[in-house]
């Protein structure tokens, strides 16, 4: 009797730590999840028609087109056969199992801040994913850029290994949100300039650029003169990481993509971290008016024209003074993103139009109608100049040329 | 929702009676299995245009859906059939097709699915009126060199694919010139056997 007591608690014990190490598996599977959403892992390895994380999607590259692996765990094609040491290896150093070298469109730049940690529960989930047989594309890039080992000048120019150190001057909070916006959120790598060596110059980091081969502009974070988040309240930063819509602006374009594929899935201590850190990254100063490339009566003429094209299209969402209907019809007057010193997005949201991404906290978004067939060259320039240049905004008029240009800017 | 659709109205009308443009669509009255096939069509980069593949590509399936039923339940009148620049001949053969189709050929008559009065049958088959030659032939086109393309069998797809150029030129010229009957709206489903299974319209 007493031994079969015995055989019973040992096998409640045995059968409670099975349990717990079960759970605690999902847990870390479940964190692994939330973590390769906060990576946006797979707006990149994840084709438009494709099973999910099995690759194949095209990056065009100025380099040439590059196609993402694949990393579901099949163990021919994909990670199947890797360790948490060799998935680590990726993230950390930007090398293959094999130590051969990885592109740099593959962000290891940031994901090296990456914690050991974190790498493993990211490589749990993946592992935790249907494996799919699906042999990766070859890279087509053009001479010399097939060259692996051109990628070791590259790495010593713009890339520092290292996982993130926290600066013990700020807050925890802060630091929170610096190790997710600069390492897996990796928004450095839009919203960076990129030299002709496709790359980015430490002193350079987070300030805007032009995003190569998609010609839209990823705004500096640190200037208040474009994206720089200095005078948003922390409301309105996180509804606009949360939700794609805010009092201040919308997101539109490759952000609407991050939006609906990544941040949207953050939890709120997670974004409002971010929104702390952003906020404390823009460079207080001033904005000063940028002077203007076009002869003055081009631009008046240009402003005139410009007014009787806003009040007869945009007026009745925007508003008689751009003062708007947010947070659905975001207001143009005082908008960083209509003065700032790039008239691309401006543009070519006129040309374009656009929603922003269907999101939990915004799943019926309105959308912003294409005008490329309505308008003319000079009339997108006009109404871009005036929405640029008046209600006290002080942006720089644009050229029929500009507005031209970007008809045949790629859309997705 | 006409507010949270006005990104349609540019190229689609209003009402999505169409517009100027003869290569944009009528949307009005379509079956909204239809429309929804065709929103996620675009949605998922299946079907490929980029000014819709780009507008499109991160709203959720659900809101597709209820896009689809607005443009379905718009019933703005059908334009006027307007006077065909090709010749009777051509005509004549566009009706043939349309009405009869070429059993030699494997063609069957586009009223054969798209209904007698070719205002097309719930929920995933459309009506033919209020387009364009341009678009008609255009699409007709892209069935053929398979750039447009849907769910397996596709059904369109092996159609079109028996069509020579002067079919399709035939068959755009003969629809545009259909006046509009009296009930525009797509007939219930089942209510007539299609004759051949199709992937976009489960039976």
């Amino acid at each position: 009797m007493r031994s079969a007591w015995l055989t019973l608690l040992l096998f409640l014990a045995s059968t409670g730590t099975v349990a717990q190490a079960q759970d605690n598996r999902t847990v870390v599977v479940t964190r692994g999840e939330y973590l390769a959403r906060a990576g946006d892992c797979i707006a990149c390895h994840t084709a438009p028609d494709g099973q999910i994380f099995t690759g194949g999607r095209a990056m065009p590259t100025p380099f040439g087109t590059l196609y993402t692996s694949n990393i579901t765990p099949d163990p021919e094609t994909g990670i199947g056969r890797w360790s948490p040491d060799d998935f680590y290896k990726t993230m950390h150093s930007g090398r293959f199992p094999d130590g051969g070298l990885i592109y740099p469109a593959m962000p290891f730049g940031s994901y090296t801040k990456v914690t050991r940690a974190d790498s493993d529960a990211i490589f749990a989930y993946l592992r935790s994913i249907p494996p799919v047989n699906q042999k990766n594309r070859p890279h087509d890039l053009r001479f010399p850029y097939g060259n692996r080992s051109l990628i070791l000048g590259w790495r010593t120019l713009f890339f520092s290994e290292g996982e993130y150190k926290s600066d013990p001057s700020k807050s925890a909070e802060w630091n929170r949100g610096s190790y997710l916006v600069e390492g897996l959120g990796h928004c450095g790598m839009c919203h960076s300039p990129i030299n002709a060596l496709g790359g980015t110059p430490q002193s350079e980091a987070f300030k805007g650029g032009l995003i190569p081969m998609q010609n839209w502009y990823a705004p500096s974070l640190t200037s208040n003169r474009e994206a720089g988040l200095g005078d948003w309240s922390i409301k309105d930063i996180t509804d606009l990481l949360q939700t794609g819509v805010s009092a201040r602006g919308v997101v539109y374009g490759p952000m609407a993509e991050v939006v609906h594929n990544s941040l949207q899935y953050l939890n709120d201590e997670d974004t409002k971290a971010m929104a702390v850190y952003l906020k404390s990254i823009a460079e207080s100063g001033t904005r000063v008016p940028s002077s203007s490339a076009l002869p003055t009566t081009e631009s008046s003429l240009l402003t005139s024209l410009g007014k009787t094209v806003y009040d007869a299209r945009c007026a009745s969402c925007h508003g008689a003074q751009g003062e708007g209907k947010p947070p659905h019809w975001p207001p143009l007057a005082n908008n960083q993103s209509i003065e700032m010193e790039s008239a691309v997005n401006p543009i070519r949201m006129v040309l374009n139009g656009g929603y922003p991404p269907g999101t939990e906290g915004n799943p019926r978004p309105y959308g912003m109608p294409p005008f490329a067939g309505l308008l003319s060259d000079n009339e997108v320039a006009a109404v871009v100049t005036y929405i640029r240049t008046t209600w006290g905004n002080r942006g720089t008029p644009v050229s029929a040329r500009e507005a031209n240009e970007l008809r045949s800017a790629p859309l997705n | 929702m006409a507010a949270r659709v006005e990104a349609c109205t540019p190229c689609h009308g209003n009402q999505g009676e169409g517009t100027s443009d003869v290569y944009f669509p009528r949307l009005a009255g379509k079956p909204a299995g239809y429309l929804y096939n065709q929103l996620l069509a675009f949605e998922n980069g299946r079907r490929k245009y980029p000014p819709m593949n780009y507008l499109l590509e991160y709203l959720g399936d659900p809101y597709l859906q209820e896009m689809a039923d607005y443009f379905a339940s718009q019933h703005p009148p059908l334009p006027a059939p307007v006077p065909s620049d090709v010749s009777q001949d051509v005509l004549r053969h566009g009706e043939a097709l349309v009405t009869r189709g070429d059993a030699s050929r494997q063609i069957p008559a586009c009223a054969s699915c798209h209904g007698p009065t070719l205002t097309g049958m719930e929920p995933a088959i459309p009506g033919l009126l209020g387009l364009r030659p341009n678009y008609v032939s255009a699409q007709l086109g892209a069935w053929r060199y398979g750039t447009r393309t849907a769910k397996a069998p596709d059904c369109m797809q092996i159609v079109a694919g028996h069509l020579t150029e002067a079919d399709v030129t035939a068959v755009a010229a003969f629809l545009a010139t259909r006046p509009a009957p009296e009930n525009a709206a797509p007939v219930p489903k089942g209510t007539y056997i299609l004759p051949f299974f199709c992937g976009s319209q489960p039976n």
